[in-house]
């Protein structure tokens, strides 16, 4: 038989989805409780509800204004209640002290001369809000996903009529003027110019440098599509017009996974007439003069080679399987290319922040629990040989991503990592490194040397 | 542009996820959350309506509005009879009331007991009973006081023979006006109707109006934008609490009174006031449309211009729309009330004097007067600091003029703009005071009430069909 399901509908209240999701955990771990969720009444979200099995009668009446508390399980009662007590909490938590509004004009109102408007609503939502502080005349971060790419379009060329930035969207990471913005780190300010098409790609180029002791001036993330065909680099162009004409930048990298061929001719014309020196990365095309990784791209913008960590020596595993679980896309994605690059095959990379992992439930970044699970079952399983991983580090992500992983035994198999991050970063890379190490994983330098260790131990 | 933003420091207006702001602010960055929510209730043929609008035109034109009412100067200036004020009154039997317009059948009790009161009071019928035949059977005619430049408060019942005030704002040469205040208890504007309230009626007709007439003569007016400020200084919001304003208006008057009375006729008028703190209600209430009327017509202007309610329906008026309402059915309000009253006495949400809190006052001004929002049950001083707030982020300025002190002086949120209330969820919140809804029983309560989103939904769509 079904444990009996209960939805309760709080009218006219919205809470971002991290914050709901975060209550949603707290209540799948009290005793009598199979499944639970809190979401916004959104179509999109109803369906998903439904297809867990967890939408009622009363739920389904819910609209885009309304909270839909969902519990399955025999004490579904008493969980519901505790949810509205970890509301309570979650909303104390989110005003804190900080200066609050209602609106974007209410917050002018609050902060006149505001210049950036961070955004991170429902993608659904997004432009219409982007919109709104582009014609307020702020410059825009829109790090939400999901906006329509015509959208996307839109607003880049309402913000290049109107001389503003538009970063994203999907664009976790902005450095700017020594702010971290979202998901950075605290990278000391310097004379590179980072414009990045990817967050996480930005994240590691600029830790990189400042790993090999330079400095980033500004890092400006464009966001995944801004080099397809239909936005055409409206971003990009931006971004490099300005790092050209800013004083503290004196180099620039551009780091995107490959454009189409007409994008890139143009992006690369672009490069070529720059007044000061660019370092391009177009992750996973080889061609003469573009740095091929990441860790690449930094050591060109630095002049400098990136060292190997020293490690105890590793026993090889010829012709052993690598399973890769990452957090980050573009990680996953250079980690990739470095296997294919070496012509190895039979190997699984798994983006954990893809589609499919994350709908409805957070980000590895945020909550890296989840990758425990794949993890734990790539350690048991007998076709897998070597783990490699990933482990992102700086403001956003999870205080301690490399103690959560400490949750299995990772001394079984041979686990090879890296860590994105800095001295700097509220995770300090060197302790998360430690911990790792201590655990008996092999620590790599950078993400494409971790790649490129495992290569070696298995080739 | 972007070179502004990377010479820093970036200053972070924080829409969403509330740990970045967190982070940022960490970080040193200046930062303002948002807590937002989906725009227009997630509702895609509204949210469609507000993205078609032209931005900067109506922005140019609201901030031309809200210029045009910060720079009002709304003076006291007369008290005549209605007939001669607006000529229609002598011309038919035409009775105006507050709210959009209505018909006899749809009136509410209070309503339905004003108007019989004030057909009896005019002599077109000897006693109740055949007043309410008159009116049920066609015999007069009814009309907002909106349509003829009046107001009133609760049921505003206007007619020939009252005395009204008259504000006539010098900026603009316009001019509004508003039945002189009964003071509490049983009185017409609650729907009372017999000998007590007909004969304080006749006695406002017959000496005390013509006695105030003539000491606004010899006054030159009353400047009525010193007064308010002074007001709002003394903890009024002048819609629940007038008796700062209602005590220095007689203050302002009284030397003039004193030339234009005798003794005993003065004796009853500086009672009359002095027991009256509402009695600046209905100056304020008429200084409000005179301020509010200028912005009529305003071309791509989404500013409100009127807010009223009859007891049945809920109006709102839009600049740029002109004349026409745009209604919904009103709500309950919430409050306290009187000892031996409870919410099951209450009568819906009356009266034409949410036009204080379309031009910035009453609910708008709370943070003015704390006394008020425990009063209506708006909880302590932080409560009236937020309503304040939150009513400047459907405003599309503040009024220079009238700041208020707790709040560093800032003016007061000032012209509610209608986009910014669907965009927001925020409806406008008026102080109220609450009537019993049996005619004649009078006031039972105060409390708050919340303007119907539906009036604003609809005059967001007929704005951008327009």
């Amino acid at each position: 038989m079904l444990s009996p399901l209960l939805n309760r509908v709080e009218r006219g209240r919205y809470l971002d989805s991290v914050a709901l999701m975060r209550v949603s955990r707290r209540l799948e771990a009290l005793a009598g409780v199979e499944a639970a969720a809190l979401l916004i009444g959104t179509p999109a979200n109803k369906a998903l509800l439904r297809d867990a099995g967890l939408l009622g009668p009363e739920g389904e009446q819910a609209s885009p204004n309304d909270l839909v508390i969902a519990v399955r399980g025999a004490k579904a009662e008493e969980a519901v209640e505790s949810a509205l007590q970890f509301l309570l909490q979650t909303t104390t938590e989110q005003t804190g002290v900080l200066p609050c509004a209602r609106s974007l004009a209410g917050a002018l109102e609050l902060l006149p001369d505001a210049n950036l408007a961070l955004i991170s609503v429902p993608g659904e939502f997004a432009a219409y809000e982007a919109r709104k502080a582009l014609e307020r005349g702020l410059h825009v971060l829109v790090f939400s996903d999901n906006v329509p790419l015509e959208d996307e379009a839109a607003l880049k060329r309402l913000a290049s009529e109107k001389g503003l930035l538009m970063m994203g969207p999907d664009c976790g990471t902005a450095l700017i003027a020594g702010t971290p913005i979202a998901f950075a780190n605290a990278v000391p300010r310097g004379d590179i110019g980072i414009v990045s098409a990817s967050g996480t790609g930005l994240q590691e180029v600029s830790s990189l440098i400042a790993r090999l002791g330079g400095g980033v001036s500004h890092g400006i993330g464009v966001g995944g599509r801004d080099l397809g065909e239909r936005v055409g680099a409206l971003g990009t162009a931006a971004a490099l017009e300005a790092l050209e004409r800013d004083a503290a930048t004196t180099k620039i990298v551009l780091v995107s996974k490959p454009p189409s061929p007409d994008v890139a001719k143009r992006v690369l014309e672009r490069v070529e007439r720059c007044a000061k020196p660019c370092v391009v990365c177009f992750l996973g095309l080889q061609a003469p003069g573009i740095a091929l990784t990441l860790s690449e791209a930094a050591e060109r913008a630095m002049n400098r080679k990136i060292q190997p960590l020293g490690s105890a020596p590793v026993k090889r595993i010829r012709g052993g399987r690598v399973r890769g679980l990452y957090c980050g896309g573009t990680l996953c994605a250079e980690a990739e290319l470095i296997f294919r690059a070496k012509g190895l095959a039979g190997h699984a990379f798994v983006d954990l922040g893809g589609d499919e992992f994350t709908r409805g439930r957070p980000h590895p970044m945020i909550e890296p629990e989840m990758r425990n699970d794949h993890l734990k079952r790539a350690l048991a399983d007998p076709a897998v040989d070597l783990v490699l991983l990933d482990v992102v580090l700086g403001y956003g992500a999870h205080p301690n991503p490399a103690g959560i992983l400490l949750k299995n035994d990772l001394s079984k198999k041979a686990v090879v990592a890296s860590v994105t991050g800095t001295e700097q970063d509220p995770q300090v890379w060197s302790r998360q490194v430690a911990i790792l190490r201590e655990a008996g994983v092999i620590v790599a330098a950078s993400n494409a040397h971790a790649a490129e260790l495992a290569a070696a131990l298995v080739a | 542009m972007i070179a502004a933003l990377l010479a820093g420091p970036v200053r972070v207006v924080n829409v969403g996820l509330a740990r970045f702001a967190h982070e940022l602010a960490g970080n040193g960055a200046a930062v303002v959350q948002v807590d937002w929510t989906p725009p227009a209730a997630g509702k895609p043929e509204l949210l469609s309506a507000l993205s078609r609008l032209d931005g900067r035109r109506i922005e140019a034109a609201n901030r031309a509005v809200v210029e045009k009412m910060v720079a009002a100067q709304p003076v006291l200036a007369e008290v005549r009879r209605a007939g001669e004020l607006i000529a229609p009154l002598d011309a038919r039997r035409l009775v105006l009331h507050a709210g959009p317009p209505i018909a006899w059948k749809d009136m509410c009790g209070p309503l339905k007991g004003a108007v019989c009161g004030a057909i009896v009071f005019e002599g077109w019928a000897a006693e109740l009973e055949a007043a309410e035949r008159l009116a049920a059977s066609g015999g007069v005619e009814f009309a907002p006081n909106h349509h003829f430049g009046a107001v009133g408060p609760m049921t505003g019942i206007t007619t020939r023979s009252m005395p009204l005030l008259v504000v006539e704002n010098r900026a603009f040469g316009n001019r509004a006006f508003c039945a002189l205040n009964e003071g509490l208890g049983k009185v017409m504007r609650f729907g009372g109707n017999d000998a007590e309230v007909l004969a304080r009626l006749a006695w406002l007709r017959d000496e005390f109006g013509p006695l105030l007439a003539n000491a606004l003569r010899i006054s030159n007016g009353v400047d009525l934008n010193p007064l308010i400020a002074r007001g709002l200084a003394m903890g009024d919001e002048m819609h629940q609490r007038n008796v700062a304003c209602s005590s220095l208006l007689l203050r302002a008057l009284s030397p003039h009174l004193a030339r234009a009375g005798e003794p005993r006729a003065l004796a009853r008028a500086f009672e009359f006031m002095a027991g009256n703190d509402q009695f600046f209600l209905n100056v304020g209430m008429a200084m409000g449309k005179s301020i509010l009327d200028p912005a009529r017509g305003a071309a791509d202007s989404t500013i409100v211009t009127a807010m009223s309610r009859n007891g049945t329906e809920f109006g709102i008026r839009v600049a740029a729309l002109g004349d026409a309402w745009f209604t919904a059915p009103v709500e309950m309000p919430q409050g306290l009330y009187f000892p031996g009253f409870s919410a099951a006495d209450a009568n819906p949400d009356m009266g034409d004097s949410a036009i204080l809190e379309a031009v910035g006052l009453g609910a708008f001004a709370m943070a003015a007067a704390p006394a008020v929002a425990g009063f209506v049950g708006a909880g302590g001083f932080a409560e009236a600091v937020r309503t304040t707030r939150a009513m400047a982020e459907i405003c599309a300025g503040r009024n220079r003029a009238w700041g208020i002190p707790a709040l560093e002086f800032s003016g007061t949120p000032t012209g509610i703009d209608l986009r910014r209330v669907v965009e927001t969820g925020i409806a406008p919140v008026i102080n109220t005071g609450i009537a019993h809804r049996r005619a004649g029983v009078g006031q039972v309560g105060a409390g708050v009430a919340r303007a119907p989103f539906a009036c604003f939904e609809k005059a967001l769509l007929a704005f951008a069909a327009s």
